[in-house]
């Protein structure tokens, strides 16, 4: 059990998915200009990166593994992680219209999300278990979303703010990310 | 050969994929912690977005517009697989230092983009022309940054285990940060405010 809650906030504030691994830069810096789409965009992914990484491990130790073809790993999950998104997007739009006018626009630009991919791949590279698997993709999630709904609101200040010209947009963004990743460097001695 | 040049010089400067474009930032970033992985990454990006770039462009007319992007995607993740299985056999000490990035060009928006954008829109060797202009923009864009990121954040220069330089001054107590995550956000973030300055207008 200690494990598994080591593996969580391992995963959600030591190695942070944006700040430490740079998956999921493109919705990090596209999507964090406003707090109310940040919040959506991190849940969207919080859903599918738990989904794939339930769907893949099996795939990966019951299909892949017996029949000696490790090396399909790639192509196999970039294809099951695309169809899941699709069948995400059916379901939700069939089963909850509001749910899906929140989150609808972000699922399918998550396909491509290099996140989700890179998640399946660590559950792989360290050997988790399957409940080890599910907990290290949840706190990937929370993670992102974390530093999403944070990003965001700093911005929504930061468009008030007045940096030098040169800085104004993305450059500052970058730079306040960098100060995001400094505090969160902090984290790193809460777990051996 | 007009166009060629064109589509050739597009990728290096006017809409190079880094800094102007504001795309795959997960390798460049993450990787260029040392100028061997810059070379590497470099290398290996450019080799599946020239290929998949010509195999894209050769059978662009043959593709029901329908599923047209699964399979581009099953295109790239083939070579991606190829180049994966190469790097592990021929050079496994780059193939470790670069670890799953290398997988990960799969889902580098770049490379589908170049394939849904330009290659499967355009003739073969434009396609080429292309392919072999982002890949050089992107190269220079990650050889600069991880240059920056080495100099400070070791004091010194090596390439591929020669040592080429010393940076007077840094060589016994360098700037540590620079090799951490947060360096390489700091470095792009003043590369493209420094590219702004200079009239160069970046972003989205």
């Amino acid at each position: 059990m200690s494990n598994l809650i080591a593996i969580f906030f391992g995963m959600a504030l030591v190695n942070n998915l944006v700040l430490v691994k740079f998956l999921g830069l493109c919705p990090f810096f596209g999507v964090s200009k406003k707090l109310g789409s940040a919040f959506s965009m991190g849940v969207a992914v919080l859903l599918v990166i738990v989904v794939a990484s339930a769907v893949t491990w099996p795939i990966f130790h019951f299909l892949l593994i017996p029949y000696g073809a490790e090396f399909m790993r790639t192509v196999i999950f970039v294809l099951v992680i695309a169809s899941l998104v699709q069948i995400i997007e059916m379901t939700i739009k069939r089963t909850n219209l509001t749910l899906y006018n929140a989150l609808g626009i972000y699922l399918p630009l998550i396909t491509t999300n290099c996140a989700v991919l890179g998640i399946t791949f660590i559950n792989i590279d360290q050997a988790y278990t399957f409940s080890e698997s599910i907990i290290a993709a949840l706190g990937a999630g929370a993670g992102f979303t974390l530093v999403l709904i944070i990003m965001s609101g700093i911005r929504e200040r930061l468009d008030m703010a007045d940096p030098p010209l040169a800085f104004k947009g993305t450059p500052i963004a970058f730079i306040t990310a960098m100060f995001l990743g400094l505090c969160f460097l902090a984290f790193r001695g809460i777990i051996r | 050969m007009h166009s060629f040049t064109k589509n050739f010089l597009r990728g290096i400067i006017r809409s190079n994929p880094t800094f102007i474009l504001l795309l795959g930032l997960c390798p460049t970033l993450a990787v260029s912690t040392s100028l061997d992985n810059a070379v590497g990454m470099s290398v290996a990006f450019t080799c599946v977005l020239l290929a998949s770039n010509i195999i894209i462009s050769l059978i662009r007319n043959h593709v029901p517009v329908r599923v047209r992007i699964p399979v581009f995607i099953v295109i790239i993740a083939t070579l991606v697989t190829i180049v994966d299985l190469m790097l592990q056999g021929f050079i496994p000490a780059l193939s470790k230092s670069l670890g799953m990035y290398i997988p990960l060009i799969v889902v580098n928006c770049i490379i589908l983009g170049r394939a849904e954008a330009f290659a499967s829109k355009n003739s073969t060797t434009n396609s080429i022309a292309d392919a072999l202009g982002i890949g050089i923009g992107f190269a220079w864009a990650m050889i600069l940054i991880s240059l920056i990121r080495q100099l400070l954040g070791t004091g010194k220069l090596d390439l591929f285990g020669r040592h080429l330089f010393t940076v007077p001054g840094l060589g016994d107590n360098p700037v540590a940060i620079f090799l951490l995550p947060m360096g390489a956000f700091f470095v792009i973030g003043v590369l493209l405010a420094l590219f702004r300055w200079m009239g160069v207008s970046t972003g989205e």
